[in-house]
């Protein structure tokens, strides 16, 4: 790391990390001996698994609900369909349907020798890696030759619940100058222990997450990023209950950006911890193998927690998040960790606290596109006010390099955006990014002064932080609410009881393919 | 555009107020003028221009003036327009159903509940149904509270307890039950489609069922709520925008002490 520019001590900084990283392998190693339905509906679709029966109840969950109740989860979806391949000479998706028929139980059938049932399976897990590959590949391709906006690139949401007005939205904001469009998801959808299926039209407050959604929006863009000459992303939201099968969804439908964080799951949507642990293990390995940018979800502490008070527990979690996504084999430039513009306007030079800790992030994680979010806490329906805050927060982030900057829209409270604020907000990140464009490389920060010490006492209070953590495990410290707030116990939330200890013959043969292609 | 930086408008309307007849103030009494923008789903053309305007005069816009036009995306522009408001309405004769309370700082309302009920209230709230906000009942009850306001958490003589978000009606009656609740708090934030209507209608439903309705303070609260819709929907008072907890907690207080009053 060259000069600091914040007087940082990178001293503290390395041992805040290997302290974040001895929190994570605890954390892993419960991690190694567990799976989950999502983990094992997730690899059903990754040997090319899809569909719905008659009362729409998609295929995977039925495969996995098999073998779920007669108790033999452990031994893994992959165990049980490797062998009935071998027993029925069907393919995946052919004994999927007949499980959908009441016509086969695959936990019944004559068990084959174990190396025999993993050379039946390999087929279709080096078809689903070669497909995934070739998505990388194209994602390149297309980067080379038409090109990407400037970071931080310019991330907007459309949220109509109509897919197909949502395209409209999506190429209007890429006409724009968008870089990124995320199509959020429909209220309630992270607690739904299913994914839905097909092209959907009706979604409250957003639009649900479905494989066909995934392929009209990637179309849709693919062309406009012709039409304007630059790669526009996609990105949806890998958490709840279905993290890994978002994971693998996306993966399969070449999205770039995904939402990506347990404890914003444990914190926010109350799934349990266990669950969604386990769950971001396998969802992380599949992102990093896909080349697609995870965002973290730190910002959301800001929304309850006061920014100024709480910035220190921001910091610590993105260095856990850190280290946990580089345990699944992530690689640093994939690695967009959260932090929010959300300092109180009153507060007396909080933009300087905010250049601060802006500027603190950018230095710990060097090489991490980081996702900066906008204010939402204290915009209050006065647009013309609004559009100063957003100003603000759009000149911290040029000033300070940061990689994914969501915009802020007028209408924050108030309404889903229109096409107009997008307009609008795009029109001011663009004018501030060119007018400030080197700002970072000019301006120097007073020694000791009121940036530098805050930058200081934050790194501080997160080394000691961390340190409490460490002496107590993560689980531990969720349970006495030291991330927003807010206390999570380890048995508490949601999806417990889709959890379970590895049996003898697990088999996840994608875990070591796909993180060995990223070492 | 207007005509330069000086109006040159001619001014001949009657520039007394009259509250019976109350329409937009720009910089002179009843010059009507209001500010809008809008999208319309047509290419930024002329003819986008004259449809604004003549939108405006249907929306009862005199002079109406595009002093602004952008092209979203093909097929859609943006304007900013200015007009003149034709319409008026007698301010005389509006009337509001508001919270009836005197709104006390938390050292009063735990003072009035020590007075005049002898006890701490029970308050459970929630962001009710799909809804995964948490802003709304987290600034009315954590002890930080929001913008200066401390929330219910930190009154000595309330028992607060904040269920979070995407609470179930089913499971938060229960809760209600189990803490022996004297009042309920439910906020909604997502309103599309109005989610919130529903939501809101069947709590009141299960609690009728129950028999719990009139043993316990049922208020919601939201950006999208007002008072008099919270009466409407069958709750005991709503609480909309730049409301705080010194707000809530001083409804709830003093209308428990009616009820105590009421059945003496």
């Amino acid at each position: 790391m060259k000069n600091s520019k914040l007087g940082l001590d990178f001293k503290k900084v390395e041992a805040a990390k290997r302290i974040s990283g001895s929190i994570a392998a605890e954390v892993q190693k419960f991690v190694d001996n567990y799976t989950t339905v999502a983990v094992e509906r997730t690899l059903c679709r990754l040997i090319g698994i899809d569909g719905v029966d008659s009362n729409d109840v998609p295929l995977p969950n039925i495969v996995v609900d098999q073998i779920h109740s007669a108790g033999v989860l452990g031994q893994g979806v992959l165990f049980y369909l490797g062998n009935a391949i071998i027993e029925t000479g069907l393919n995946p998706q052919q004994i999927a349907e007949k499980i959908s028929k009441n016509e086969i139980d695959i936990t019944k059938q004559k068990i084959n020798p174990v190396l025999q049932i993993h050379k039946a399976i390999e087929p279709y897990v080096h078809a689903c890696i070669e497909r995934i590959k070739s998505n990388v590949e194209k994602r390149n391709g297309y980067l080379n030759n038409l090109g990407e906006g400037s970071k931080p690139y310019l991330y907007v949401i459309v949220a109509t619940g109509n897919i197909y007005e949502d395209v409209i939205q999506a190429q209007a904001a890429a006409r724009q100058g968008a870089d990124i469009i995320a199509v959020i998801r429909t209220t309630g959808q992270s607690l739904l222990d299913y994914v839905p299926y097909g092209a959907t039209t009706e979604g409250f407050g957003g639009t649900y997450a479905t494989q066909e959604n995934f392929r009209i929006m990637r179309k849709a863009l693919d062309e406009v990023g012709e039409e304007v000459g630059r790669y526009i992303r996609l990105c949806n939201y890998c958490s709840g209950l279905c993290m890994p099968e978002i994971a693998a969804i996306g993966a399969l439908e070449r999205l770039d950006v995904m939402l990506n964080d347990a404890l914003y799951g444990i914190l926010f949507r109350d799934i349990n911890p266990q669950r969604t642990i386990v769950d971001q293990y396998f969802s992380r390995i599949i992102n990093g193998f896909a080349g697609v940018i995870i965002n973290t979800g730190e910002d959301n502490y800001l929304t309850t927690a006061d920014a100024f008070e709480q910035a220190h527990t921001v910091l610590a979690s993105d260095l856990i998040n850190e280290q946990l996504a580089l345990f699944a084999g992530m690689p640093e430039e994939q690695m967009g960790l959260g932090h929010a513009f959300e300092m109180n306007p009153e507060l007396e030079n909080g933009f300087l606290y905010e250049l601060a800790q802006a500027q603190m992030t950018r230095e710990i994680f060097p090489k991490a596109p980081l996702k900066y979010m906008p204010p939402t806490k204290f915009m209050t329906g006065n647009i013309f006010k609004g559009q100063i805050q957003n100003a603000l927060f759009n000149e911290i982030s040029i000033w300070t390099g940061q990689g994914i900057q969501l915009l802020g829209m007028i209408t924050e409270a108030v309404h889903t955006p229109f096409m107009s604020d997008r307009y609008l907000a795009i029109e001011n990140a663009k004018y501030i990014f060119n007018n400030l464009k080197n700002i970072g490389d000019e301006v120097e920060f007073k020694e000791n002064g009121i940036i530098q010490k805050r930058a200081k006492t934050v790194l501080d209070d997160t080394y000691d932080l961390l340190s409490e953590i460490e002496k107590e495990g993560l689980f531990e410290a969720l349970e006495k609410g030291i991330f927003a707030d807010i206390k999570r116990s380890k048995t508490g939330g949601k999806g417990l009881d889709g959890v379970t200890a590895k049996s003898e013959n697990y088999y996840n043969p994608f875990i070591l393919l796909m993180k060995g292609e990223n070492k | 555009m207007s005509g330069g930086l000086y109006s040159m408008d001619q001014r001949n309307f009657d520039q007394t107020l009259d509250l019976k007849k109350v329409k937009p103030y720009g910089d002179t009494m009843n010059d009507g003028k209001t500010q809008l923008s809008f999208t319309l789903p047509v290419p930024c053309n002329d003819e986008a221009i004259e449809a604004a305007k003549q939108l405006m005069k249907k929306m009862g816009f005199e002079n109406p003036q595009v002093v602004y036009y952008k092209e979203l995306t093909e097929g859609f522009t943006f304007f900013n327009c200015y007009g003149s408001c034709t319409h008026m309405v007698d301010y005389t004769a509006i009337n509001v159903p508001k919270v009836e309370s005197t709104v006390m700082d938390m050292k009063e309302t735990d003072e009035f509940i020590k007075e005049n009920i002898g006890r701490k209230i029970v308050v459970v709230g929630a962001s009710t149904g799909t809804d995964a906000h948490t802003v709304g009942i987290d600034a009315i009850m954590n002890m930080k509270g929001y913008a200066g306001h401390y929330g219910l958490e930190r009154y000595e003589m309330i028992d607060a307890y904040n269920l979070g978000s995407q609470v179930p009606n089913e499971e938060f009656i229960a809760k209600a039950i189990e803490l022996n609740a004297d009042a309920l708090l439910i906020s909604q934030t997502v309103t599309q489609k109005d989610v919130h209507i529903k939501n809101l209608t069947e709590l009141v439903e299960m609690l009728e069922a129950e028999g719990l309705r009139d043993k316990i303070i049922l208020a919601c609260g939201g950006p999208r709520i007002s008072h008099e819709l919270a009466k409407e929907l069958g709750y005991d008072a709503g609480f909309g925008m730049n409301t705080y907890a010194d707000d809530v907690a001083s409804f709830i207080a003093q209308e428990m002490s009616k009820r105590v009053e009421n059945s003496k």
